[in-house]
């Protein structure tokens, strides 16, 4: 009994330090190729890292489904609680003239663009499907500025790992990593199914985020902050989801 | 015929050999070992389930509970299904749960809404599917490399005719208490039924759920349009996780009408309890 013991204390302090070790060096891999989400550390945090992890390691270059035009939602669902008081009301009278995207953070040259400048530069259109966490979903066509090519205009600096972006919506504000931040896929939108993005749809300014679930892709955006850390952002879980609750990530 | 040999080993050996009494040492089919050589071995060493079964079987056990609570309550915020690629409120459902909802935008008939708890929800639905899956896995690495599936799952081909089968599921169906023999191997109904929850919905509950990530999708789009689309995913994950539901259901039941104490205890410390200590 004694050999036993003593064979099984080695063996399963090995085991441990093994494990230990084998765990510190795993964080130590991930957090160096931005494999931990900013809200890693809220109660399910373990779960949502390897999601995170696992999504990241897989989707670094993958691009959503699109789909063909006769297969566009005639029925989409404008989410949300379209009541955005009297100076939004002021803006959309003026044809949304006066609004504007300001980026700012770790820029070489931060601007703000109006939606007009917005409709100057190159353009990118998909057919992609919006799905919400709760269930359901639409088809939609979008069309808007690659945010890589905004970000080109800025010149970010190379340390940057997110882009933040905020809402007209008080309190609604998100951030993405440079995987979809750059992502082809990833525009800032002011046209859908062809005409003017609707208001109750996210007008004047969405960004769409097809790769990552409904609530990623906000609506209303009037400010983009690049940054290397988001810790100065909220209570630092990188959006506004965690702080209700919510995954940061939503690629799943 | 065999007695296992852990039988008539005792002290260290018996004492290791617990450890992989699933694997090397498994117990003789009951049907081949007498009773009183069962009994003379009941309090030996003799193992009805191997550890890594056991700690694997309640692992799924939490992460399956997690799994159902959490996804009855992702459903209540959208209680309506659809067929295809995509449906919302504004479009036909192929049916709804006539259920209140946590969501103001569904129209549910009930006069309230219910709170909003998909937050957590969704993060420990996925948190539980990890550790759902990773145990799976470790439980398959086991089940295919140590012989528990060719040896206590897959059917004894004596068993395997239909007038067996027929015989097996009469025995279920008017409730008939397991004879004592048969606490030390499983019958063919049983063996059939965790077949097909580990081989068939096991995968196509994860399969199904993992068709509704557009981040997945990105890079397997076929997963999800073999499935007919996103919201064809979504209701076969529901119908799915209706029928593993249905097998626990049916699993527990079957526990209680062959005795409670005697196989969850045997599901935790490995071996069943005497006939008398059946509640």
């Amino acid at each position: 009994m004694n050999t036993m013991s003593r064979r099984r204390l080695l063996t399963g302090g090995l085991a441990t330090v093994a494990g230990a070790s084998g765990l510190a060096m795993a964080a130590k891999l991930a957090a160096r190729y931005g494999l931990i989400p900013p809200d890693s550390g809220v109660l399910y945090g373990a779960g949502e890292t390897l999601t995170y992890a696992a999504q990241r390691l897989l989707t670094r270059h993958s691009l959503a489904r699109e789909f063909a035009a006769s297969q566009i939602s005639q029925y989409p669902f404008a989410n949300g609680n379209h009541r955005l008081g009297e100076e939004f009301q002021r803006l959309e009278k003026g044809g949304f003239a006066e609004w504007r995207l300001t980026v700012d953070g770790m820029a070489a040259r931060p601007a703000a663009f109006s939606v007009a400048q917005l409709h100057s530069f190159p353009w990118h259109s998909q057919i992609t499907e919006i799905a919400c966490e709760e269930g359901w979903s639409y088809i939609a066509e979008w069309k808007g500025v690659p945010l890589a090519h905004i970000l080109d205009l800025v010149e970010p600096l190379p340390q940057v790992r997110y882009v933040v972006y905020r809402s007209f919506q008080r309190g609604w504000w998100d951030s993405i990593d440079m995987a979809d931040a750059l992502h082809p896929q990833t525009i800032v939108a002011y046209s859908m199914n062809g005409g003017e993005l609707p208001v109750k749809f996210g007008g004047p300014l969405r960004l769409r985020v097809p790769r990552q679930l409904g609530y990623k892709s906000v609506k209303y955006i009037t400010r983009l902050t690049l940054t290397d850390n988001l810790k100065g952002f909220g209570k630092g879980l990188g959006s506004a989801g965690p702080e209700a609750g919510y995954a940061w990530y939503a690629g799943i | 015929m065999g007695i296992p040999h852990t039988f008539q080993s005792s002290g260290q050996t018996a004492m290791a050999g617990r450890e992989t009494a699933d694997g090397a040492e498994a117990p003789t089919p009951a049907s081949l070992v007498g009773h009183e050589e069962r009994d003379a071995g009941a309090d030996s060493a003799q193992m009805r389930h191997a550890a890594l079964v056991r700690v694997t079987h309640w692992l799924i056990t939490v992460s399956f509970l997690a799994l159902l609570v959490t996804g009855v309550e992702i459903l209540i915020s959208h209680p309506r299904f659809y067929w295809g690629e995509t449906g919302n409120v504004n479009t036909h459902p192929l049916f709804t749960l006539h259920i209140p909802a946590s969501r103001g935008s569904v129209p549910t008939g009930y006069g309230y809404v219910l709170p909003d708890q998909n937050g957590w929800s969704r993060y420990l639905h996925f948190e539980s599917a990890w550790v759902a899956v990773l145990t799976g896995l470790v439980y398959l690495a086991f089940g295919f490399f140590q012989g528990h599936f060719r040896r206590n799952l897959l059917p004894i081909s004596s068993d395997v005719s239909l007038k067996r089968l027929a015989t097996a599921v009469a025995r279920h169906l008017r409730f008939r208490r397991p004879s004592e023999e048969e606490a030390w191997s499983y019958n063919l109904v049983q063996r059939l039924a965790y077949l097909l929850v580990i081989f068939v919905l096991f995968p196509l509950v994860i399969w199904t759920g993992l068709a509704m990530s557009p981040g997945f999708t990105s890079v397997f789009p076929a997963a999800v349009k073999v499935l007919g689309g996103r919201q064809s995913a979504r209701t076969l994950h529901f119908f799915v996780s209706g029928f593993l539901v249905l097998f626990l259901f049916v699993h527990v039941f079957m526990v209680f009408l062959a005795g409670f104490r005697s196989r969850v205890g045997a599901m935790i410390t490995g071996r069943p309890g005497k006939r008398g200590e059946r509640i």
